[in-house]
């Protein structure tokens, strides 16, 4: 399926980079603030259904570069990456371990397996939705 | 020693690139594994004489108590030596037994994962990892019996020796975890060094029966026998280690093991030896009146299990001595003779008894390895099995229960072995040549050295006895007793009691052997008219009962009607929740609407019509978008309580929803109407129904609080233990990953199912 509206291409294009930035925001604070991995990667896959509709489905996975399936598979070893340093220091399965790497200028940038199991929620869903999506896209052609 | 019952599970990952490197000498490479791990547990034998016990720790799962710690005395430890030491010569045996078959590598992983299961079987200290251990016996043993799976009877057997040994495993943990809340511990070493009363405890008869239910299908007690003699359609080797010498001792080993805790009640003694008796006898008949060389030893199997639980349930100090020198002769004996009955399969093509004869001079090495090991099964000196048979009709004379009547049933039985090891080691290798498929050679060294090896210790046992007595035996006895035990074992005891028992059974066996070709169309007679009637029958007669109900409520039940499917679900569902309601707590219609605002009333007005519009409308396109407005009116709501996370997830949720719904929407058939009117108003009096217990369920839950909310601790300790401020999302990675980590993999099968069926459905139609 693939739409021929000028104003869907357009607009498109432009709410798609902004709906990725807005993604990664949602994923990146959401340990403070509303947001998190599960909402930034349904914000990512809405941004990609968007681009779906205007350019069709070929164009969603080329800008996509990996297959959906891939993503998925990526998001679930995240996700089981972040145990290893918990089960590395003998500490029960998803123990959260926080490391602050100092910046200039007084601040840190904090890193947890927290962050990297997020990302792992991010991919899993995003890769999830865009299978639902652009397969049955495909299949529709 | 986690290394030590682990290791069989590493290596099997590497067999298959071993068999590249070694080649046909694959047997012997492997077999150094059990062999090294024979040196290790011998290492640990002066520490056992000195201490008794040893316990070895392992944390696995603290938070559930659950440990995988390690007990190590007499007992576990003459277990693990037999697994290990037969474990050697049987790799080394398989190695040149099924040499150049094209599944080798498959059949040694599963050999050795099924040594290590059980090791970990027979050393685990926690009840719970016992149990592991013991359904991954069974799982390896069925793959092992089914290992010739292009046969259709082979994957029966298999199937009947899981089905079998599962059904009683369902029962042991059920019994294990009785016994656990009996004592109050998971660990074997506490329940056992506790001197609680369990026999008094009210549970004690309902845990007996599961765990006997266990116990009595894995190690074949009758009526549960049919099974084993089956099982010999695995490979030989299998036969020899998993069906004499290891598996089906599982369910001796964990008798033996409770039986300082459980063994005073006189439910526990009385059935054991019920049971025992009844399967030592049966065992030695049918074994008897078999042809097949290896259904023969597995029916001599059965006897010795059967007199094995009889002993444990006599439970004298006497019993239990003659319990575990029984123990290790049976398998040094039987280990040998089921090696031997391969070779000859091997060498003869058949395994048909009363088509061999004369192979004494073919096969020399052979027929003097038989003899040694079959003179240790008949009980004659100087051989460890003799010892073990005058213990046992010693021990029976001396019987607290039913004295008279055992001995004459163990005079029987061991009569009738007499007669079955002349059958393996006289018919086939004297008398006159047989006419064999296949001319006999020397089986090769690679399967003689197990034999020879395991029927020269049997000797040496018996000339030396105190040797194995001082180093493990007297051990033994003692965790089987629970308590320290002066044992005495010797080869001649003078003229007395057992020794004339024992002449009596030599020479009435030996007349049975001598007449057994008059005998033998007389019993298979008997044989075939009362399988119709035995336990295996009634076995095949449940498993088609099985068959006939699942037709039946797949039938009725599972008709593939989604909309029935769903009926039932809510019907069920609200039933049973709404009369827990009205019994249980009373209905509560008192409702406060105060401060409630116009526009939440709004939202619920919309909520409501697009309910109703949704379930109404006959264009497609407009129930979904409805739904979609249904959805985003409870975001709305999520929104106004304070709970923005769920709202927008909603939302997305929902926006996607409606996509997917879209897309798919195109390719459904023309709306059309498929249910009756009374099909719809039942749905829809269903649909208010559950409706109502839905509201009244919420209503209820209003004013109920039955714990103290969880919500608090989250509030205080998100920031300080996770370092986040939200709280939706510190449980969702934080406290409750574990949850997330399952929902993300759900999440990615249904990914792959969907997947699926719209590949298979695309290659259907490109179908020609």
């Amino acid at each position: 399926m693939k739409t021929n509206t000028l104003i869907l291409h357009t607009a498109a294009l432009f709410i798609m980079p902004l709906q990725l930035m807005f993604s990664l925001f949602l994923l990146l604070r959401g340990h403070d603030e509303p947001g998190g991995g599960f909402i930034g990667g349904l914000v990512a896959a809405s941004a990609f259904v968007l681009y779906a509709f205007a350019f069709g489905s070929t164009a969603t996975r080329r800008i996509l570069r990996v297959d959906p399936r891939d993503l998925l598979s990526a998001g679930l070893l995240f996700a089981l990456a972040s145990t290893i340093p918990a089960f590395l220091a003998g500490q029960p399965m998803l123990t959260a371990h926080w490391w602050e790497l100092p910046l200039p200028g007084d601040t840190y940038l904090k890193l947890s397996t927290v962050l990297i199991f997020d990302i792992g929620v991010y991919a899993a869903v995003l890769g999830t939705i865009m299978t639902f999506v652009i397969n049955l896209m495909e299949s529709e052609e | 020693m986690l290394l030590a019952v682990l290791s069989g599970f590493l290596l099997a990952i590497a067999v298959p690139a071993l068999h590249r490197m070694t080649g046909k000498y694959i047997g012997w490479a492997l077999a150094l594994l059990p062999a090294s791990l024979t040196v290790y547990f011998a290492s640990l034998i002066p520490a056992v004489q000195t201490d008794g016990s040893l316990l070895i720790e392992y944390a696995w799962l603290p938070g559930l108590d659950i440990t995988l710690n390690f007990l190590v005395d007499g007992l576990s430890l003459v277990f693990a030596l037999l697994i290990s030491s037969i474990g050697t010569f049987i790799l080394i045996y398989s190695g040149s037994y099924l040499a150049g078959h094209k599944y080798l590598a498959r059949f040694f992983v599963l050999m050795l994962s099924f040594m290590a299961s059980m090791f970990g079987l027979v050393l685990s200290d926690n009840l719970v990892t016992l149990f592991v251990f013991w359904e991954l016996t069974s799982i390896t043993s069925y793959l092992l019996i089914g290992f010739n799976h292009e046969d259709i009877e082979t994957r029966k057997s298999a199937l009947q020796g899981l089905f079998v040994t599962v059904a009683g495993g369902l029962a042991l943990m059920a019994g294990l975890i009785l016994l656990a809340i009996m004592s109050g511990s998971y660990s074997l070493s506490e329940i056992l060094s506790s001197n609680m009363a369990l026999h008094e405890h009210a549970f004690y008869t309902a845990a007996v029966i599961c765990i006997l239910a266990g116990t009595f299908t894995k190690s074949a007690q009758v009526p549960f026998h049919f099974w084993l003699p089956n099982a010999m359609a695995a490979p030989t080797p299998v036969s020899a280690f998993l069906h004499s010498a290891t598996m089906v001792k599982a369910g001796i080993y964990l008798m033996a093991r409770l039986n300082p805790s459980l063994g005073e009640g006189e439910l526990w003694s009385q059935t054991l030896v019920l049971f025992g008796a009844a399967t030592m006898l049966t065992g030695a008949y049918l074994a008897f009146s078999n042809t097949g060389i290896k259904k023969v030893l597995a029916y001599s199997t059965i006897m010795a299990l059967g007199t094995l639980t009889m002993l444990i349930g006599v439970g004298t100090e006497l019993a239990l001595t003659a319990f575990i020198c029984f123990l290790v002769a049976h398998s040094l004996y039987k280990g040998a003779l089921f090696m031997i009955a391969g070779a000859l399969d091997h060498q003869t093509g058949t395994k048909d008894i009363t088509v061999m004869g004369g192979l004494r001079k073919a096969m020399p090495v052979t027929a003097v390895i038989a003899c040694l090991a079959a003179l240790s099964q008949a009980g004659l000196p100087p051989l460890f099995g003799f010892i073990a048979k005058e213990l046992l009709f010693e021990s029976l004379l001396e019987s607290p229960i039913w004295s008279v009547g055992l001995t004459i049933a163990a005079v029987l039985a061991a009569m009738l072995l007499v007669g079955v090891a002349g059958l393996v080691a006289v018919k086939p290798f004297f008398g006159k040549s047989g006419n064999t498929p296949k001319t006999p050679h020397e089986a090769p060294f690679g399967m003689l050295i197990g034999p020879a090896v395991l029927s020269v210790t049997a000797l040496t046992f018996g000339l030396v006895p105190f040797l194995p007595e001082a180093a493990l035996l007297q051990a033994a006895v003692a965790s089987v007793n629970g308590a320290a035990v002066e044992t005495n074992l010797a080869l001649w005891h003078g003229v007395n009691k057992p020794l004339m028992l024992s002449v009596i059974s030599l020479l009435l066996g030996w007349g049975l052997l001598a007449s057994w070709n008059r005998l033998q169309s007389r019993l298979h007679a008997i044989n075939t008219s009362a399988a119709r009637f035995g336990p295996e029958a009634g076995y095949f007669k449940f498993m088609e009962g099985i068959t006939i109900i699942a037709a039946w409520q797949t039938r009725v039940l599972q008709n593939g009607v989604l909309g029935l499917y769903l009926l039932i679900l809510v019907a069920v569902t609200f039933g049973l929740t709404g009369y827990t309601l009205l019994t249980q707590h009373g209905i509560n219609l008192t409702l406060d609407l105060a401060d409630s605002h116009f526009y939440e009333w709004g939202i619920a007005l919309l909520l409501v019509a697009a309910a109703t519009f949704s379930s109404t409308t006959h264009s497609r396109l407009g129930s979904v978008a409805s739904m979609g407005v249904l959805g985003f009116g409870v975001a709305l709501t999520f929104i106004l309580f304070s709970a923005p996370d769920l709202g927008i997830t909603q939302l997305l949720v929902e926006t996607l929803t409606v996509i997917l719904l879209v897309l798919v929407l195109f390719k459904l058939p023309e709306f059309g109407n498929l249910s009756s009117p009374f099909e719809r108003y039942r749905d829809l009096a269903v649909a208010i129904f559950a409706g109502m217990v839905m509201t009244l369920v919420i209503l209820a839950a209003l004013d109920v609080q039955y714990f103290e909310s969880i919500s608090s601790y989250y509030i205080e300790n998100s920031a300080t233990l996770a370092y986040g401020r939200n709280i939706v999302n510190v449980i969702l990675v934080d406290f409750r990953a574990l949850d997330t980590l399952g929902e993300i993999f759900v999440l990615s099968l249904a990914a792959l199912g969907v997947l699926s069926m719209i590949k298979l459905k695309a290659e259907d139609q490109h179908k020609p």
